[in-house]
């Protein structure tokens, strides 16, 4: 067998590189052929904006084009960090991600484990339907409906009431813009999340259960043994993954939510690049900007990755 | 028997599970009841509706107005018309280039194969962000135009790595016998690929679709006229913006828009959920193994 196969070895190696070419590409024509589309679009709609990033190190004016403009090295990262709004946009950033992560993150962990102790099927079933549901609603309804209900004359004004608070337009309130943004961004996704965590479940081995509950622990202790441990390399998966979004925040939503009477805390990084950017037309500055929330995001990411690799023996890469 | 033994439930168990089911009802409460709030809205009588919009359990003076002038608004029924047009061009794109993308991912043997992989998943990770991704669709010339909504998100590479793996879990044997009969790729992608992944296609048309269906911010970046925004753009507009977007239209009808505009716009948000929320339910099954593929490989 190995004799053979090293003689196999050799007379493929009898081939010039040019032989082995011109059969590879007579034998596989079609599927070059069909990759020749997909290697283009990449060309245009992935790789040419990533060359479009060098505008960061210049002073890009439109009509003069990238092959034109003058360089001006990191003059638009020095302005950003010397910009009034720096540590508010970061700041701002940082709490929304952060509070995200620190409620929205367990939240489809504790709906996958709760789940997974329902007992009736069709119950269960039924509860993952409609709590998968909200995730197929669109942003711009899921604002629309916070923001029907936030209003002064809203649901949430007559609870305020009858619990002795005051009628209010919860929305333009800054006390109530994180609660509202993480509250929202839970009832959203917690369903869809949850998948996964329930697919993790689905391979646990039931044999511990049972073996557990012959010892005499109970559902809690099953839960907090069994369970949380067979769910934890998917929870570290997905943590790193989250933390390397940090400064990733949904900017389409905040786009959705903020007013001027929130910016002071609603203002993150990226709704900051997309006023300057799109609305001001400062590209340079605002690719700089977005440029250094890019690298910011790589740099939590290792971080939390190696911290995970320490602590737990668990990591991406 | 043991096994009975241990399916005896302590007290334990009993209050466990039912708060458990308690806290289960809950949320199911709170997830249906801001869309039944809304429906309920949609068909409400205006004036009774404006004057108490707080919590409601059944329609304030039953009324179809909402619906009727949203069916004849010109800009709703361009916004249908857009989304519609984007979704007939787009998902045939996504389909066969997701298609051909995972087919070339699972195929064996091909020379180049391993730097045309780094190539496709480098995009995975890096991307040029909104400001240069905004230049480039100008610079393509796309700008307001229904193409800066179709082209860009042609395919993604995500999904083509869920059609890979669907590929590849065909026996090998289909293709060998179907080279010996002397079809070419094209004709076993079409012709035997594609039927036996049907569920994963639509998977992947519900992923497809849904993007498109629910994506405002790209329209809001590319599209200047009023009478190419896709419908959540409109929505938007109404709903968010409060700009009298509707009323600068409407000539004859404006002072009917006007007064009905708070209704309104629960009977867009109507018209343009339910279809989504009807077809979900139904490939529930095919989505969860979709997400869990996706798991695997990312």
């Amino acid at each position: 067998m190995i004799k053979e196969s090293s003689i196999t070895t050799k007379r493929i190696n009898h081939y010039s590189l040019t032989q082995t070419l011109s059969r590879d590409f007579k034998i596989n024509k079609y599927k070059y052929l069909i990759i020749l589309p997909i290697i283009v679009y990449l060309i245009l709609f992935a790789y040419k904006p990533m060359y479009g990033i060098i505008i960061a190190f210049m002073d890009y004016r439109p009509h003069l084009g990238i092959a034109n403009s003058k360089w001006v090295g990191l003059r638009h990262f020095k302005t950003f960090f010397n910009d009034v709004y720096f540590w508010r946009l970061l700041r701002n950033t940082v709490s929304i991600s952060g509070l995200n992560i620190l409620f929205g993150f367990p939240a489809p962990i504790i709906l996958a484990l709760l789940l997974n102790e329902i007992q009736s099927s069709w119950f269960k079933r039924t509860v993952q339907t409609i709590t998968y549901m909200p995730y197929f609603i669109s942003l711009v309804v899921v604002c629309s409906l916070v923001k029907i209900y936030c209003q002064s004359n809203g649901i949430f004004s007559q609870i305020a009431v009858a619990l002795g608070g005051n009628a209010q337009n919860f929305l333009m309130n800054t006390k109530y813009f994180y609660p509202i943004y993480v509250i929202s961004d839970i009832w959203k996704n917690v369903g869809w999340n949850s998948i996964i965590y329930l697919a993790a479940l689905s391979s646990i081995d039931q044999e511990q259960y049972e073996a557990a509950k012959i010892d005499g622990a109970g559902r809690f202790r099953q839960m907090f043994h069994i369970t949380l441990p067979g769910l934890l390399p998917t929870i570290m998966v997905l943590f790193i993954l989250r933390m390397g979004g940090l400064l990733n925040v949904g900017y389409e939503k905040i786009l959705l939510l903020y007013s001027e009477v929130t910016y002071e805390v609603a203002d993150v990084i990226s709704t900051y690049v997309y006023r300057k950017g799109i609305l001001n037309a400062a590209f340079s500055y605002s690719t700089a900007v977005g440029l250094f929330n890019s690298v910011v995001n790589v740099f939590f990411l290792v971080l939390t990755n190696t911290i995970s690799k320490k602590t737990t023996e668990m990591h991406l890469f | 028997m043991a096994r009975s033994r241990l399916k005896k439930k302590t007290i334990g168990d009993i209050i466990f599970e039912s708060i458990n089911t308690i806290i289960m009802l809950i949320l199911v409460f709170l997830t249906l009841y801001p869309m039944y709030y809304v429906v309920c809205a949609s068909f409400s009588n205006n004036v009774e509706l404006l004057a108490n919009p707080g919590v409601i359990w059944y329609p304030r003076g039953f009324s179809l107005n909402a619906y009727r002038l949203a069916f004849r608004h010109p800009l709703v029924l361009s916004g249908y018309r857009n989304i519609l047009i984007i979704m007939a061009v787009s998902l045939p794109i996504n389909i066969v280039m997701t298609l051909f993308c995972g087919y070339f991912l699972a195929s064996k043997n091909v020379f180049f194969k391993k730097p045309i992989l780094a190539f496709i998943m480098f995009t995975m990770f890096f991307s040029g962000g909104m400001i240069p991704t905004y230049l480039n669709v100008r610079s393509l010339g796309l700008y307001d135009s229904l193409w800066a909504l179709i082209l860009p998100g042609a395919m993604s590479v995500y999904n083509s790595i869920i059609c890979k793996t669907a590929i590849e879990a065909l026996p090998d044997s289909l293709a060998e016998s179907a080279y010996m009969d002397g079809a070419n790729d094209l004709v076993i992608i079409f012709r035997i690929v594609f039927p036996l992944i049907m569920p994963t296609i639509a998977v992947l048309l519900l992923y497809y679709g849904v993007g498109h269906w629910n994506s405002w911010f790209p329209a809001s970046l590319y599209i200047k006229d009023n009478y190419k925004l896709p419908i959540q753009n409109i929505m938007r507009a109404v709903l968010i913006a409060n700009s009298n977007i509707l009323n600068a239209t409407a000539t004859t009808e404006t002072d009917k828009i006007d007064q009905f505009a708070e209704i309104i716009k629960y009977a867009v948000i109507v018209i343009s959920t339910v279809p989504v929320l009807c077809i979900y339910p139904f490939l529930q099954k095919y989505f969860i193994k979709g997400i869990m593929i996706g798991a695997i490989k990312g």
